[in-house]
């Protein structure tokens, strides 16, 4: 057969990177940090691991967004809205963990008290289970996305219609967030949490956990991924979106595809969600407003739709350079944002990993031209 | 005039045929008693504008019949409402005797055994000429099969085959958005054949074929019919004679004319409103 077998995920190359990448994040990083002492020139500070750690959490979102309009052609504009109820999800959680340690001594959380709650209400119960948690970091993003896919693709809603009720749902909870009586501390959202399954948040070997996981996670996203656009699954997502109506009058119900990857994207987006507020400490509906997702169809844009790379290097180039900007002219990153949007939109429309196999295809043109045939 | 009459046990497997009466199957198909493809009375319109105006036509089991029409005729649009892209305003459109195709999803339709050519070819043009015809092989075609699914050699070799028989066994690996046009239509026409459909809907396949091509889609076509069952849209006269054993001359969205090419050909209101412009 001239097609390799569904076993072989990547070539020897492909897999020598994967690993690589995960004795970095699982041996290498540690080691700099935690070991290595602090003036040394190999010493990872502190302040890289939890940006490279809150990175990572962001390539994962990019890569489920890839999945969703790279490789199947429906662009989201509500991502933020399954990756801050991933992190809502687990923040819970850690809100509860904070136990009799907040402001007024309370079970409840400070906000709470604070609205005059007696008590948890119902869909706080059994937050306080670690495992439920992690459940519901799931399910809430999933299920709300499988409704929601499930009439939207079923009515058939696509293109630039189906970007805008993405938008507006996002929006929508967002606004619902903000008001205190919704259970979720309004705009101030959870913050102060203090602990995880009893171990103190705030630690060097807690942060490096937390960045470890979420460099697992990275991993395991990119291989599911990639296992999914080179199954016969994936190559039906591409044919929908290249030729929705050739793939039903081939017997394929379109409706289930995108639904199956709809909501896939949407569960990997709350897992990274709830792997990133515990790195940053704090969670709130800013999270879910309009920007922050058209930022993420930035980042796969910039570094390259419909490959697997690209959404992850597109994730570190914008968001390195976001921490570059704020430090040095924090009033002009949103222009510059807009800026290398456009430019992208303009002259890569393969994003930045399109531009480097463009490239290396000319380099290998010029190779065959020079030599005498 | 060709007919496949179906065995009467063969027809009814699954539950048995009790005393001599039959079971009616809802999802098989049953040609045992005439036509394969019946259309009554069909009315569509678009705007007030009736694209359709009570069509009825019937096509026989194993029949190749040739569909022709000026522009505006009609017969995308009979073709869109046999395959569940349009519901019509009213009229029935049943597949042989028990399947209603009005009631109908176009994957289902397509599972019941009707595969159609578009009028522009249509295949996906950023995978390869053998993925192409992968993905429109007859199987389970849910989600989670498709994510388990291997490709066993019994499909490699109906694949092999097909590649064979529309002339593009050199270019498995081809990507199809580089094949020629007409490539792009015989790979279109493969996909079709990869479902295994009992009907076929052709609409305008050798537009943009050469000759040559277009010969040896004749040939094609005429090795079909009668194991399939075929309509064909086209508006190429010298084709159309190639083929035809029954003519059906569309205007204004409904049937003006039918019969044998030479009849048609013959008949004054078909030169008046087609041919002798
Ligand atoms: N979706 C639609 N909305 C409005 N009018 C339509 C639509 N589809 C078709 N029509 C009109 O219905 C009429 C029949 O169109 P149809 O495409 O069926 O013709 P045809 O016989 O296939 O013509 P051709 O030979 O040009 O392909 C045309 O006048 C067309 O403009
Ligand atoms: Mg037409």
């Amino acid at each position: 057969m001239h097609r390799s077998g569904p076993g072989a995920l990547f070539g020897p190359r492909g897999w020598g990177a994967v690993i690589a990448a995960l004795i970095l994040i699982c041996a290498v990083a540690p080691l700099l940090n935690l070991v290595v002492p602090k003036g040394s020139l190999f010493h990872l500070s502190d302040f890289s691991v939890s940006l490279i750690g809150k990175i990572m959490c962001y390539a994962i979102v990019a890569l489920a967004m890839d999945l969703i309009w790279g490789y199947t052609g429906i662009l989201s504009l509500g991502h933020g809205l399954f990756f801050a109820l991933g992190g809502y999800a687990f923040g819970m959680y850690l809100m509860r963990s904070i136990g009799l340690d907040g402001v007024y001594k309370s079970p409840l959380p400070d906000f709470m008290v604070f609205l005059d709650w007696k008590a948890y209400p119902w869909y706080w119960s059994f937050t306080e289970h670690f495992l439920y948690a992690c459940l519901l970091v799931v399910l809430v993003p999933g299920v709300l996305a499988f409704v929601f896919g499930y009439f939207a693709f079923r009515s058939r809603i696509k293109g630039v219609y189906f970007s805008i009720i993405t938008q507006a749902m996002t929006f929508a909870f967002m606004l619902l967030f903000f008001r205190n009586d919704t259970g979720f501390g309004g705009n101030n959202g959870f913050t102060d949490f203090k602990r995880i399954l009893d171990y103190p948040i705030f630690t060097p070997q807690m942060r490096m956990v937390l960045f470890v996981l979420s460099g697992l996670a990275l991993v395991g996203t990119l291989l599911l991924a990639r296992w999914i656009v080179s199954s016969k699954l994936g190559r039906v997502l591409t044919a929908i979106r290249d030729a929705e109506s050739r793939v039903m009058f081939s017997g394929y119900d379109p409706l289930w595809y995108k639904l199956f990857i709809w909501t896939l994207s949407a569960v990997l987006c709350g897992i990274a969600g709830a792997l990133y507020v515990p790195q940053v400490g704090i969670i709130n509906p800013g999270e879910m407003s309009p920007a922050n997702s058209i930022e993420i169809a930035i980042w796969v844009a910039v570094g390259g739709r419909g490959t697997l790379i690209g959404p992850i290097v597109g994730a570190f180039l914008v968001n390195g350079a976001r921490s570059w900007f704020t430090v040095a002219f924090p009033e002009y990153w949103l222009f510059f944002l807009g800026a290398i949007f456009i430019a992208v939109t303009l002259f890569l429309p393969n994003g930045v990993v399109g531009l480097v196999a463009q490239l290396r295809a000319k380099r290998r043109e010029k190779k065959l031209s020079a030599k005498p045939a | 005039m060709t007919t496949v009459v179906e065995d009467e046990n063969q027809g009814t497997s699954g539950p048995a045929a009790i005393g001599g009466g039959r079971v009616i199957e809802h999802d098989v198909l049953d040609v045992t008693h005439g036509p394969i493809l019946y259309l009554d009375d069909i009315t569509v319109s678009f705007d007030g504008f009736k694209a359709l105006n009570n069509l009825t036509l019937t096509v026989e089991a194993g029949e190749l019949r040739c569909i022709i029409g000026p522009n505006g005729a009609g017969k995308t649009t009979m073709m869109d409402v046999i395959t569940g892209k349009t519901r019509p305003d009213s009229g029935t459109a049943f597949f042989g005797q028990t399947i209603d195709l009005l009631r109908m999803t176009e994957p289902q339709i397509a599972h019941a055994g009707i595969g159609r050519k578009f009028q522009k070819p249509t295949v996906f043009e950023q995978h390869t000429v053998f993925e192409n015809l992968e993905l429109a092989m007859k199987t389970d075609k849910r989600v989670r099969r498709s994510l388990f699914a291997k490709l066993d050699s019994a499909h490699g070799d109906l694949i092999a085959a097909t590649l064979e028989q529309i002339k593009l066994a050199q270019a498995p690996d081809r990507p199809a958005g580089l094949l020629s046009h007409g490539q792009k239509q015989w790979l279109e026409i493969g996909m079709l054949l990869m479902q295994e459909p009992r009907l076929l809907l052709l609409d305008e396949p050798v537009a943009g074929m050469t000759d040559a091509e277009t010969e040896r889609t004749a040939e094609l076509f005429n090795s079909l019919a009668g194991k399939h069952t075929l309509v064909v849209v086209e508006h190429d006269m010298d084709f159309v004679g190639a083929i035809a054993r029954t003519v059906t001359v569309l205007h204004e969205g409904s049937v003006l004319a039918e019969g044998a090419m030479d009849v048609v050909q013959n008949d004054e209101r078909v030169i008046e409103v087609y041919l002798g412009r």
